[in-house]
């Protein structure tokens, strides 16, 4: 059991690691862009991450009460990266 | 006790499971030369990656947080329904910047919607009904 407790530690130190090299690394793509789609792209990602930030501190702490919050960041990222793609598209966001 | 055992066993495979396609799919967004590769790339991310983290959530609350909880499967059916609009979205922007290639012509239509320009002789605006 205390096996399968540290493995399971690891794998979380491990993943929160490779989240966290996730997020900077889309934040890199963000920078150099080259184009309004990268930047709106490399956004939609580091939302994805912040995502899975949250849920692998939930399950880190072992609550259950980051489940709200992923879920409004969810949804808040999918409605601004369509807004930032409408800007681009129509100059306007609601016609 | 056993049970108990497979149950952190899986929730250790999912993170890393998790961990990798979250990887492998920035990586991509770091390494691919086009806009629209570049596109394909951070998919992974949004399905696999957050999906898998999301079930490591599910099974360990299932041990420890006492009895299964439900909402990780609303986040993970609300990522996988936005992401192809949210994709659909970005293609769009990227051929109205032009940084891809044209695409070949649609076949009922004259031109992609997003090339389209409004005529010259359009009427005027109704600027009063604005």
């Amino acid at each position: 059991m205390s096996f399968a407790l540290g493995f399971m530690n690891i794998a979380l130190v491990i993943s929160f690691v490779v989240v966290i090299l996730a997020q900077i690394m889309s934040m890199i793509r963000l920078v150099i862009g080259p184009g309004t789609g990268d930047r709106i792209l490399a956004l939609d990602t580091m939302v994805v991450n912040a995502i899975a930030l949250v849920v692998l501190l939930g399950v880190a702490q072992g609550t259950r009460i980051y489940f709200e919050v992923s879920l409004i960041i969810a949804m808040l990222g999918f409605v601004s990266t369509v807004a930032y793609a409408r800007f681009v598209l129509r100059g306007d966001i609601i016609e | 006790m056993i049970l108990e055992f497979i149950a952190i066993i899986i929730v250790a495979l999912c993170l890393l499971i998790g961990s990798i396609f979250s990887l492998v799919g920035v990586i991509g967004l770091l390494k691919f030369e086009d806009s629209m590769t570049r596109l394909h790339a951070p998919t992974k991310v949004g399905t696999i990656g957050v999906g898998a983290f999301l079930l490591a959530s599910m099974v360990y609350s299932s041990v420890y947080g006492g009895g299964w909880s439900i909402q990780e499967l609303l986040i993970m059916s609300f990522l996988f329904v936005t992401a192809p609009i949210s994709a659909n979205f970005i293609a769009k922007v990227n051929m109205h910047k032009r940084a891809c290639e044209t695409p070949p012509p649609p076949v009922n239509d004259e031109t992609w919607a997003t090339y389209k320009v409004p005529e010259d002789n359009l009427p005027e605006p109704d600027t009063k009904s604005a």
